[in-house]
């Protein structure tokens, strides 16, 4: 027996991020690691928990174990409910044959079924790829006021980058009239954030409508919005105001890593009253050393700093021994950084061991780029790896 | 081989009265981010010990918004898991209500629920044991030398003040305990001490917890032990790792201080491979180190946000120290807030204590200063 649900949560999470190579090459891109004790996915959980939304449904794909493994029962969300709460939703086989997911509205269209079973009213469709916090809720209750038949979530953003979003043209009660993807000369700076809230009954029709379409390329932004609004569907758009980053790109991660730092960051996740779960590991109390020095950073439980972190996003368990300095880098879990190395302007993956005096990356200044370290290798003794280089096996050119 | 645990959370709650004002002995923070019974529970859980009792006195409170399910330990479990056990005091009180003062009193208090433990073996042990110990080699070493019971015992030094607290064992080179002297006033040397982690078989338990009861004994160790020390097999355990005790407010502070000093002493209790100590989870977002910020040989838990200096001090969770201000010598409990330049010297903050711009406060090392829950100065 299901408890009927208002609003059931779709989350994409299949997605590969190859614009984040080697970061992506083992875990789908909403696991990977973020502002030290985060993945990319715990923003759209907290915020579906934070907005009184129980029941979501994690669509995977390319790579899960680390992100099955991550999400588990729900439990560090408050998703592991007696009805509704986590769901991880593989692409399965049918009586008629298997498939992938073709796109995203051909992913939420084999889950009609998941969704039919809680009965809801609205469907909020979400991706994990977005570094935000957001009221749901809000968005929800524009939903029921405008008595719209959908409404997508809008950022203003500036008309030099408007052409990477699709962006929508409203009129003045916020109502949709025109859409865009990815426009060579857009007409208006609202983006859409891939934040859909659907009626139902609308969501349905439209999905196995363009399932029937098989010139479709199943995808909400090219082929559901477009039809819906071609049919004169009541669309809406909802104003989001804060901050958003899509972190895609190695240098966007970056970026939004930094953004955590600062006595007033523009992120701030010490937020009481908007919290961020997360899975949190036993680890212990993070030690600063007697040569020890931390400076504008972040550092996580489990790390022991005993040379000097500068302008950084340390996450659990790391350790950097004395007379190593790690400068403007974001560092995953459980990476060793030895004796006398310097890391500069550098993502090194979790795991990783970068032996005595080995030198990454060049100064933030004057390099040529973000240099990035996979996870689970060696650098070895004295080696230098060129800024801007990706490095995803064992890695040794010094003379030890 | 399945064994039950039982701990007894308000044991020497009287070691450290300030601290366990508000709170049993168990809920005493400790240790940058824990609370003492994650200990005496992570020993069990790492050991496959799944059926954990607390027993529990009074102020427990804290203790059970601690442990809550015990989901954090993984002890949220359909079949055992953990189970507060509170004094149980009927309608019609009476001086058998009276509240226990020893283990023994404690153990009978709960004998209903002892009689329906179906493991094989029980692992007692205080609430207060800072120790990083794989009991299951200890149960492995009970069965094997057919003991009735199993005392862990540590080898140290004791000066006269030191022995006091402690209950010394003395064993054959067998192993097998042939004395025991609990509290001795004018002993000086080395001697192993009772860790008060111990082992016995589910059916001995029961047989002493009823023994006890029919014969109205107070004593673990002078009614049970003393008395059968010839006719059973008694036995010690040696557990050669870091362990602490909490004997007084000095001992608290010096051995939390032990943290920070010495590498070895973290490793043994927080870095033993396949054996970490759980706590709470309290989703704090990890520590921000400002600019300005200067910070040397100290520990600092996750979701504080530090704009000052700090020197040889533990920070729990949640601690904001203030631009200017300087901290040394300090334990800050959780969600300590300071202002502005601040001076803190060997001071103890208790949880949600707030301390205002430009307040000097210094206590001594060999008295801190004392500040209590939620004080505001």
């Amino acid at each position: 027996m299901f408890k009927k649900k208002e609003c059931v949560a779709m989350l994409l999470a299949g997605g590969q991020g190859s614009r984040l190579y080697t970061l992506t090459e083992k875990t789908a891109k909403p696991a990977v690691t973020f502002g030290g004790k985060y993945k990319i996915i715990d923003f759209p959980m907290s915020n579906c928990i934070n907005s009184g939304i129980d029941t979501v449904g994690v669509l995977t794909q390319y790579q899960p174990l680390v992100l099955n493994e991550y999400i588990g029962n729900g439990q560090p969300w408050d998703l592991d409910r007696l009805t509704g709460g986590v769901m991880i939703l593989p692409p399965y086989q049918a009586k008629s044959g298997a498939d992938w997911y073709k796109g995203t509205a051909n992913a939420i269209y084999q889950n009609l079924g998941f969704i039919n079973r809680y009965d809801p009213d609205y469907v909020i469709i979400l991706s994990g790829d977005h570094i935000y916090k957001m009221d749901y809720n809000a968005m929800l209750e524009a939903h029921k006021a405008t008595d719209a038949d959908c409404t997508i979530a809008v950022l203003d953003v500036p008309l030099s980058e408007a052409s990477r979003f699709g962006i929508m043209v409203t009129d003045e009660v916020g109502r949709i009239t025109q859409f865009q993807e990815k426009p060579k000369n857009p007409i208006s700076t609202k983006a859409s954030m891939g934040i859909y809230i659907f009626n139902r009954s609308v969501l349905e029709s439209y999905l196995i409508a363009d399932e029937n379409d098989k010139n479709s390329s199943n995808d909400f932004g090219k082929n559901i919005i477009p039809s819906m609004l071609a049919d004169g569907k009541k669309m809406f758009a909802y104003p989001f105001v804060g901050y958003w980053k899509d972190v895609g790109t190695i240098d966007s991660l970056w970026e939004a890593n930094m953004d955590l730092l600062g006595e007033n960051p523009s992120f701030n996740v010490h937020d009481k009253s908007w919290r961020i779960f997360s899975r949190n590991y036993a680890e212990p109390p993070q030690f600063i050393g007697n040569g020890g020095n931390a400076v504008n950073s972040i550092i996580t439980e489990g790390c022991v700093i005993e040379g000097l972190v500068e302008n950084s996003v340390l996450s659990n368990g790391v350790i950097v021994e004395p007379g190593a300095i790690v400068r403007d880098s974001v560092i995953m879990s459980g990476v060793t950084i030895k004796a006398g190395a310097v890391v500069s302007y550098s993502i090194i993956d979790s795991n990783t061991v970068v032996e005595e005096r080995a030198v990454i990356g060049a100064d933030k200044a004057t390099a040529k780029g973000i240099t990035v370290i996979g996870s689970d290798i060696t650098i070895g003794k004295g080696s230098s790896v060129e800024a801007g280089l990706m490095i995803d096996s064992d890695f040794n050119n010094g003379n030890n | 081989m399945l064994a039950a645990g039982i701990i007894f959370s308000n044991i020497h709650d009287a070691n450290i009265p300030e601290l366990t004002r508000n709170r049993t002995m168990a809920s005493v923070p400790f240790g940058c981010r824990y609370r003492l019974i994650d200990f005496a529970l992570s020993n069990m859980v790492n050991s496959n010990i799944h059926n954990v009792s607390v027993i529990t006195h009074y102020n427990y409170q804290s203790l059970m918004d601690h442990l809550g399910a015990g989901k954090d330990w993984d002890l949220a479990r359909r079949a055992g898991g953990i189970k507060i056990l509170p004094p149980y005091i009927t309608a019609y009180a009476n001086n058998v209500n009276a509240l226990y003062r020893t283990r023994l009193e404690a153990l009978k208090s709960v004998s209903h629920s002892i009689t329906k433990i179906t493991d094989d073996y029980v692992v007692l042990s205080d609430c207060d044991v800072i120790c990083n110990i794989d009991l299951n080699d200890m149960i492995r070493n009970h069965i094997e030398n057919k003991a009735d019971i199993t005392i862990a015992v540590k080898k140290v030094t004791l000066d006269k003040a030191t022995a006091k607290a402690n209950v010394l064992i003395e064993s054959d080179e067998t192993g097998r305990i042939t004395d025991l002297q609990a509290y001795p006033t004018s002993f000086e040397g080395d001697s192993d001490i009772n860790l008060n982690i111990m082992v016995m078989s589910r059916q001995y338990l029961q047989e002493i917890v009823l023994d006890a009861v029919a014969h109205d004994y107070i004593s673990l160790n002078k009614d049970i032990i003393l008395k059968n020390l010839n006719g059973k097999n008694y036995r010690i355990y040696r557990y050669d790792g870091y362990f602490a005790c909490i004997s007084s407010s000095q001992d608290y502070y010096k051995c939390s201080m032990e943290l920070i000093e010495n590498k070895d002493i973290r490793d043994q209790l927080f870095r033993v491979k396949n054996r970490p100590i759980y706590t709470k989870v309290r989703n704090s977002a990890p520590t921000y180190y400002s600019p300005e910020s200067k910070v040397t040989n100290s520990l600092i838990a996750d979701g504080c946000q530090i704009f000052g200096e700090v020197e040889n001090s533990i920070l729990f969770r949640g601690v904001k120290i203030g631009k200017g201000t300087k901290v040394k010598n300090c334990i800050l409990f959780q969600d300590t807030f300071t202002g502005e330049n601040v001076v803190l010297n060997c001071v103890i903050a208790d949880k949600n204590v707030v301390i205002r711009d430009n307040k000097v406060l210094s206590g001594d090392e060999s008295l801190p200063f004392y500040l209590s829950k939620g004080r505001m100065i």
